[in-house]
């Protein structure tokens, strides 16, 4: 049975941090340290945003702390020839898939829009705020690349409330139709701003999936191997041309909804006390210190090494020049229109 | 020498890019066996197979959104909205993706993508059915904006949107998919942004697009009875808009009614109006006159006719402006 037929939430990882399921994901040690490094070091720089918006470095930034694992584990699953259509909240899937910080945060420096990384280069669409669109565009690319015969897949993140518009049902009915080899990744991470799940939807996100006739799983957003096992075999599914697959990572936005918003005035601190205690990056590093997959000191250079990094990319995007207004009229066109 | 209705101009149109360029992909609703409700796609998944010319579920906005991860894969994306009326909930992603990508991705990502719609009214059509959707494309910046009169230049356009890098809004005149025009069509036509001059004269400047030319023609016909020269410029592209060729004729007539079916107000008349008084003030011998339907929802089939600029309107129109 595929772990894509589980009826019950998968769960390999339990929040203390030992194992509930079978743990052998087919990642040796440096695949799990791997996985490790990039959790803690989207943890680090996360938190290195909230304080640079605080500083008047950024523009509205829109923290993910908390969904560490649901990003990282599921870009981890993916091969370089995938391509990733996020919304504006993947800035940790974005490194695992080899976006540059800077470039990516510059989208939030307010340099230019949808980021000026290449997408083509990391596979990892620009960033997508109008709410749920990018979905479309993921079955629209796995269209193409089934056309092409290839054996590539998209992944599009989208989250709880994304899941109520319309452009999920038509993305979700067209993968179906069309067998695409798509991957429909929500993190619900338990806010749509500040609407909480059961003024969103009346039954699990995943339970739509039968009636698209796609596998629909429910994971542990906060469980790392989980999401890492869940998305490979939702891979190796589009990979054999049996079509899309409905992923509900379930998570908590420990943050803000972004910068701009006040969580306090509609969610209650037990609720977010309850949920650091399930955190993503302290459990995996318990699972990985128990089983002896790292040790402390693999915890504390990775610790150093990221401490640098972000020092780098602070560096970088605190210094990144304003564009020159000559660019304004410079893209609308292949060949601009002249002004009347 | 062959005679093509509009219909079968696009649908040679498509044939031949399918044809030509295999990056090309035909899809919407009812475009399969059917041939779409205008017969414009007849026999071309036939002739292409099933993978290349498809049917989708009708989910407009899907139609429009998959168009942007079908462009991001390396194709050629021409994608048929039904009905002019139906469009609407495509424009999030039209308006939203498609018109910013470039932009957006600092020219890494094009959208050469057509997405083409049969617009415009005068078929005794349902609510719905007969609707001017021009003005929300024209004023969403990083689109280009089409409309053929005839069935020739159909072909032209056509083929140039499709090879154009960027995206086309391709608004078909429902009135004139069965019109006919003798002649070989050719992508050799004037290219996307150059206005046609369909008739000359030194009277007045009439500017149209789409089926309101031929009511152009018809009124600079009976004008010329009357001793009134008019030239009449058929514009076949709103973005980019031949203001050079708009102005160059005003400076000359002095001059100008420009004439369309979309409402009046933000009609492409206020915009051509404004350039004409950028480029030919000093010209001008009478106001610039818009001949345009009224401020008011499509109607019913039994008053179209009233909505619609009829040729004695836009003789009327001339006549005030001639005059004045």
């Amino acid at each position: 049975m595929s772990v894509l037929d589980a009826s019950d939430v998968v769960r390999l990882i339990a929040e203390d941090g030992s194992a509930v399921g079978d743990t052998d994901v087919g990642l040796g040690t440096d695949g799990l340290r791997e996985l490790y490094r990039h959790m803690a070091r989207a943890r680090r720089l996360d938190r290195e945003c909230m304080a640079l918006q605080r500083q008047g470095e950024l523009t509205v930034y829109p923290p993910f702390e908390g969904q560490e694992a649901a990003q990282v584990g599921s870009a981890f699953a993916l091969g370089p020839d995938d391509f990733v259509f996020p919304s504006f909240r993947e800035l940790a899937a974005a490194l695992v898939r080899g976006v540059d910080a800077v470039e990516y945060l510059e989208y939030h420096r307010g340099t230019w829009h949808g980021g000026p990384y290449d997408p083509y280069a990391s596979g990892f669409a620009p960033i997508c705020v109008p709410v749920a669109t990018q979905i479309v565009h993921a079955v629209g690319w796995a269209m193409g690349a089934k056309l092409d015969g290839t054996a590539a897949c998209a992944l599009a993140y989208f989250g709880d409330g994304s899941a109520s518009e319309g452009d999920f049902h038509e993305a979700a009915n067209m993968a179906a139709v069309f067998r695409a080899p798509a991957i429909l990744f929500c993190q619900n991470n338990g806010w749509a701003i500040s609407v909480p799940p059961d003024e969103q939807y009346a039954a699990p996100i995943a339970a739509r999936a039968v009636g698209y006739a796609m596998p629909g799983v429910r994971v542990d957003g906060n469980d790392v191997l989980a999401v890492y096992v869940v998305t490979k075999a939702a891979v190796e599914r589009a990979r054999r041309g049996d079509g899309p697959t409905l992923i509900e990572a379930l998570t908590y936005r420990i943050g803000p909804h972004s910068t701009a918003d006040d969580a306090t005035r509609y969610r209650h601190q037990e609720e977010v006390d309850a949920w650091r205690r399930r955190d993503p990056v302290d459990r995996y590093r318990t699972w990985l210190l128990a089983n002896d997959h790292v040790d402390g000191a693999f915890v504390t250079s990775c610790d150093e090494e990221t401490e640098a990094w972000v020092a780098q990319v602070r560096a970088g995007i605190t210094s990144v020049p304003d564009p020159s207004p000559d660019e304004l009229t410079r893209h609308a066109f292949a060949r601009p229109i002249a002004a009347p | 020498m062959a005679e093509l209705t509009m219909s079968a101009a696009l649908n040679g149109a498509l044939r031949d890019a399918l044809r030509d360029d295999p990056r090309t992909l035909v899809f919407g609703e009812d475009v399969g066996d059917l041939g779409g409700v205008f017969r414009v796609t007849d026999g071309l998944q036939r002739e292409f197979g099933r993978e290349r010319v498809f049917n989708t579920p009708i989910a407009e906005a899907g139609i429009a959104g998959i168009c942007v991860g079908l462009a991001i894969a390396g194709w050629r994306p021409i994608a048929e909205m039904q009905f002019d009326g139906f469009s609407y909930p495509a424009l999030d992603q039209v308006i939203g993706h498609i018109a910013k990508y470039r932009t957006r991705t600092r020219g890494r990502v094009s959208m050469p993508v057509v997405i083409r719609i049969p617009s415009f009214g005068g078929i005794r059509g349902k609510e719905h059915h007969g609707e001017s959707p021009e003005t929300y494309y024209v004023h969403t910046a990083g689109l280009k904006v089409v409309v053929p009169s005839s069935p020739l230049d159909a072909y032209t356009l056509l083929t140039l949107a499709i090879r154009d890098p960027d995206p086309v809004i391709y608004l078909e005149p429902k009135a004139r998919y069965w019109s006919k025009e003798q002649g070989e069509p050719t992508a050799d036509g004037p290219p996307i942004g150059v206005a046609r001059t369909l008739r000359d004269g030194d009277a007045c400047t009439l500017v149209s697009y789409g089926a309101m030319v031929h009511r152009c023609l018809a009124a600079a016909d009976a004008l010329t009875s009357e001793g009134t020269a008019c030239t009449v410029i058929d514009l076949r592209s709103l973005v980019p808009l031949d203001t050079a060729t708009i102005g160059a004729s005003v400076r000359s007539s002095g001059r100008a009614v420009v004439v369309h079916e979309a409402p009046r107000t933000l009609g492409m008349g206020a915009e051509i109006a404004a350039r004409i008084m950028e480029v030919a003030f000093d010209h001008l011998e009478a106001p610039v006159a818009r001949v345009t339907a009224p401020d008011v929802p499509y109607p019913p089939a039994s008053l179209e006719q009233a909505y619609l600029p009829s040729v004695e309107d836009i003789c009327e129109a001339v006549r005030r402006t001639v005059s004045y």
